[in-house]
């Protein structure tokens, strides 16, 4: 299993989700993408884009200006 | 039993996609959406910058659609290719800066190509005869499907029957009756269909899904472009775009001036490449300073006018800090300008 972040500060949506779905293209079923973003907006989307695409969030942190969501990779298909 | 075929449904966030994309899921197809990001979207930006706006619920429209689809979103960052579309569109711009007949036959070229990568069957488009005065005209959507290279593999459900009969219909992949023939602006039928399929949750945005269908915008990138000679730009420049109050007292140069504390937070975080003013003596925004060879007369001027959206705007004198890229910060002390002295030709 292997850690990777994705730096999305000052990106604002959906540029988040695109970084996060670009990290995740290639990697293996339990490895852990944590997006750091500035757009409050990643709080709903990076969820939504997680469940259509059967990966998991496994930690939310924070709720404004600084948010670090950890995405657990499942579905490589 | 045959195979199931796959088609890429072009996911824009409005009723329109979703209607198409769930007509051929209907029908038993495999569907995926795919969702392109020019950097104009309309798309919670400025509800993600501004504070009043910030408890609002912001979700991504395209998203929303493909969970209540239940089906996969890829969504693809065109930000550089989208630029020679806009630059130089074949077919000319609409009302406003916007190439919409141009971005749709790239559009449908960029799924065209997805569709051969991904081993898919078919692509699916929302449009209707008659919606749209550019890009969704009888005479104009033959177009879309030649100049994109997806020809008869280009799948229009809401109105296939007032077309051609496609690649998908003739193989019987899909049920040409099962297809519909709406046509022009009303949206009484596309409201049925709402009710047919069971569907609650959608969105509608006011005044479409681009910023460059609109008149303010657009006025704003004419002049970032008028104003450096050049009509090249980054992502952040057409960012900008969208935030703040933007004037333009001098020619040479361009101030933005944060409207309230959100925009404040968020252009901070270009701060580090323009010269900017900040109030000392009163709460009052940030503004940044864009252009070439500013003098000390124009940072005065514009400091003078950051004062007068600071809440010392009624003071004898306010106090400033100014930084400039290549000499760092120094303080000034400002009369606020006079509403009656902010000549309305500056904003841009």
């Amino acid at each position: 299993m292997s850690r990777y972040i994705v730096d999305a500060r000052g990106l604002l949506c959906p540029l988040p989700v695109i970084r996060v779905q670009d990290r995740v293209a290639g990697l293996k079923p339990g490895d852990l993408v944590e997006a750091i973003c500035s757009d409050p907006g990643a709080l709903n989307d990076i969820p939504a884009w997680c469940k259509i695409n059967g990966h998991q969030i496994v930690e939310t942190i924070g709720e404004r200006d600084e948010i670090r969501i950890t995405v657990k990779v499942c579905n490589t298909r | 039993m045959s195979e199931q075929k796959k088609a890429v449904a072009l996911i824009s966030g409005g009723l329109d996609s979703m209607l198409a994309a769930k007509i051929v899921q209907e029908q038993g197809v495999h569907v995926e959406g795919i969702n392109f990001y020019t950097g104009f979207c309309v798309e919670g930006h400025t509800h993600a910058i501004r504070r009043k706006d910030r408890d609002k619920q912001k979700r991504n429209n395209a998203l929303r659609v493909a969970e209540q689809l239940g089906i996969k979103l890829h969504i693809a960052d065109v930000v550089e290719p989208y630029k020679a579309v806009l630059l130089n569109p074949r077919h000319g711009y609409g009302a406003n800066m916007n190439p919409c007949l141009d971005c749709k036959i790239f559009m449908v070229s960029r799924a065209r190509k997805w569709i051969e990568t991904h081993d898919f069957d078919f692509i699916i488009t929302g449009e209707v005869v008659g919606q749209r005065p550019m890009s969704q005209r009888r005479d104009t959507m033959p177009l879309v499907s030649r100049q994109s290279g997806a020809d008869d593999l280009l799948l229009r459900p809401l109105c296939a029957r007032n077309l051609p009969p496609t690649l998908p219909e003739r193989q019987g992949w899909v049920d040409r009756n099962r297809l519909y023939d709406i046509s022009g602006r009303s949206r009484k039928r596309q409201m049925a269909l709402v009710e047919e399929f069971g569907i609650t949750d959608y969105a509608q945005p006011a005044g479409g899904c681009c910023f460059l269908t609109d008149a303010s915008y657009s006025a704003k990138l004419r002049d970032l472009w008028a104003s450096r000679g050049s009509r090249e730009y980054e992502l952040d420049d057409i960012i900008l775009l969208k935030v703040g109050r933007h004037l333009r007292p001098r020619p040479h140069f361009k101030i933005i001036v944060a409207r309230e504390e959100g925009e404040t937070r968020f252009l901070e975080g270009y701060r580090h490449r323009f010269s900017h003013i900040r109030t000392l003596s009163h709460a009052g925004p940030l503004t940044l300073l864009d252009g070439d060879g500013i003098t000390d007369d124009d940072l005065h001027l514009a400091a003078r006018i950051a004062a007068r959206y600071s809440q010392g705007r009624d003071a004898d004198t306010v106090e400033v800090s100014v930084t400039r890229q290549e000499s760092g910060t120094s303080k000034l002390e400002v009369t606020p300008l006079p509403p009656g002295e902010i000549d309305p030709g500056w904003t841009v």
